[in-house]
């Protein structure tokens, strides 16, 4: 009798579960697990939207590696972005955090003007900056050049475009501001008294108080960060083109990466390969690498003890 | 006599110079901070305040160097009203944005609960597979994705390839709505089976009213994305501009008056605004939100 009954309450608390699940177990399978699984087979077949697909081995692999002329330049934009770009937001997050827990008057203002550029959205952001950066007509170089400093080219010089990228990125720091504004109010006061007390200086402080407490969120910070840059796109096409002054209709024809491909990142390559080229196949395979690198760098946040992201109990 | 007289006035100043040294440091370190904040402050203002100034400047002086306009230009903002098409990026935005919002809210809910609440067997799988897709660009499915709405259910120059999976739940909100649940403490769960409420019932009932904060703030980042989703339309409306967003269309603006400046100012302040406007209806549920996940918008 008992037996009986404690199946059904399992068999109903199992039917429960799924039912609450369902949506996202749906979604998981038709939009996720599916067509991911179709991406793999596309890698091997040779699809241009029109003809059968029809199956090509490697073809498409070696294609992308060996003689696709924008794979290899997206993925050196990707490190430089992860190198400079990444690290370069994380110090000025932290920075402007630390001012963010010091300023003791009309704070709520300040916290507010420095979170409000993270909310612009990214084209219209990248408009702005276009506008802002253009070297005939924008305001940051006729004020460089009134003060006697260069006025380079930004968006339009391969030199200076990521970098012009990276002072957009510095721009919507908010996200991480409110992050470490929060990590930082944690860190316990006793431990800078006592840091005072021995008589430490204020980078002692810092070094050996602060950054111990919140090296994780550090951590945190430069993962989501390299994840950030694996998805990397509207800006730098948005910026490239607007540079380059394509005048975009219904039509699909430009060449991105502009100025030089120093603009291009992976996710580009998908929308080139199989938008442009009609290279479905070719698309997948930058596909699965993406995946690839976002997979590994997502098992890093998970599985670092000391909790970045807690997936079990 | 004397001597009883001096002593107090002596230490005198040495007491109130040392209070007088770290007052003055207090004072000089209040400056050195603002300073800091002010200077910060405009940095992070000034592009918006360009951008808007440069809005209503006339055609030929938004070509020249010059910060402030001459004549203020607010007919600018008129034009790109009425440029054709502008209205209809506007509506299939909120179309977008709002049906959106609403499908992801209503379906997300019941997995956050049930990953945050119930017991069951796979439920830290089924965590870390939520969170590794949270991790995932769009373009890692798209060309599959692309091929199934395009050229199977013939849906392409439309936005629904983009509302409709929202209708099954989207793992950002999953992941952010389940860590707030956490926060609800099992007695109160407990307290309405003992009352003999089931488990819908709990959570209509009981849950959902303390989760408001976390609902608004899915909600919230949910309506930033759609309003901000550039691939999206990109890859299934392009072909059909009566299906463009804003975020879309704003380019294409960009390169019909591409050597107007002050409209595609214009038409960047008016793409913006809405943004700046409902987060400050929405700011504390926003932070919330942000130091909850840490992740993104």
């Amino acid at each position: 009798m008992s037996g009986a009954t404690l199946a059904s309450r399992r068999r109903r608390s199992a039917l429960r579960t799924l039912a609450f699940m369902s949506p996202w177990l749906i979604g998981f399978a038709v939009f996720f697990a599916y067509p991911l699984l179709s991406t793999v087979y596309f890698s091997f077949m040779h699809y241009d939207g029109f003809r059968p697909p029809e199956w090509s081995g490697g073809k498409n692999w070696r294609y992308v590696f060996e003689h696709y002329p924008l794979f290899w330049p997206a993925l050196r934009n990707t490190l430089w972005l992860v190198l400079v770009m990444v690290s370069l937001r994380v110090v000025f997050g932290l920075g402007v955090g630390l001012l963010i827990t010091k300023i003791k008057t009309g704070t709520g203002v300040f916290r507010t003007l420095f979170y409000l550029p993270y909310l612009a959205p990214p084209v219209a952001a990248t408009m702005a900056f276009a506008f802002l950066l253009n070297p005939g007509t924008g305001p940051v170089d006729s004020i460089l050049e009134k003060t006697g400093l260069p006025a380079p080219a930004w968006f339009n010089d391969p030199a200076w475009s990521k970098p012009a990228l990276t002072l957009l990125a510095l721009w919507g720091v908010g996200d991480l501001m409110v992050i470490f504004m929060a990590a930082l109010l944690d860190v316990p006061a006793e431990q800078y008294e006592a840091a005072e007390l021995d008589g430490a200086s204020a980078w002692q402080r810092f070094r050996y108080v602060t950054l111990p407490n919140i090296s994780p969120i550090v951590m945190f910070a430069v993962v989501t960060g390299v994840i950030q840059t694996m998805q990397y796109y509207t800006q730098p096409l948005i910026a490239g083109k607007v540079a380059s002054g394509v005048i975009q209709g219904a039509g699909t024809q430009f060449e991105p990466g502009y100025p030089d491909k120093s603009t291009l990142t992976l996710p580009q390559l998908v929308y080139n390969l199989g938008f442009q080229r009609f290279d479905y196949g070719s698309a997948c395979v930058v596909a699965l690498v993406l995946f690839a690198l976002s997979m590994a760098f997502t098992a890093l946040l998970m599985r670092r003890r000391g909790g970045l992201i807690q997936a079990g109990d | 006599m004397t001597q009883v007289l001096d002593p107090p006035v002596k230490p005198a100043p040495l007491v109130s110079g040392a209070a007088r040294t770290a007052r003055r440091k207090a004072a000089l370190e209040w400056v050195a901070v603002h300073a800091l904040g002010v200077a910060a402050a405009l940095f992070f203002t000034l592009p918006f305040v360009f951008v808007f100034l440069t809005s209503l400047m006339s055609d030929s002086q938004a070509l020249s160097r010059d910060l402030v306009p001459h004549t203020w230009e607010w007919g600018n903002y008129k034009s790109v009203f009425d440029t054709p098409g502008f209205l209809t990026w506007w509506r299939n935005t909120l179309l977008y944005a709002g049906l959106g919002t609403v499908l992801t809210v209503v379906s997300s809910i019941p997995v956050a609960y049930a990953l945050a609440k119930f017991r069951f067997r796979g439920r830290s799988l089924s965590l870390m597979l939520v969170i590794s897709m949270m991790m995932l660009p769009p373009q890692v499915v798209v060309i599959p994705m692309y091929l199934f709405w395009a050229k199977q259910l013939d849906l392409s120059g439309t936005l629904w390839p983009l509302i409709v999976p929202m209708a099954f739940g989207d793992a950002f909100s999953i992941f952010l709505l389940r860590q707030f649940l956490m926060t609800i403490p099992n007695e109160y769960l407990d307290a309405a089976r003992v009352d003999g409420c089931g488990d819908l019932r709990t959570l209509l009932r009981v849950v959902l009213p303390m989760a408001k904060p976390g609902i608004a703030a899915v909600a919230l980042f949910q309506f930033f994305y759609a309003w901000n989703d550039y691939f999206g339309p990109q890859i299934y409306a392009s072909e059909n501009p009566g299906a463009w967003t804003l975020s879309y269309g704003l380019e294409s603006f960009k390169g019909a008056h591409h050597t107007d400046w002050n409209l595609t100012m214009a038409a960047t302040v008016l793409v913006m605004a809405p943004v700046i406007l409902v987060f400050f209806f929405a700011q504390k549920a926003f932070v919330e939100g942000v130091t909850l996940t840490g992740v993104k918008g």
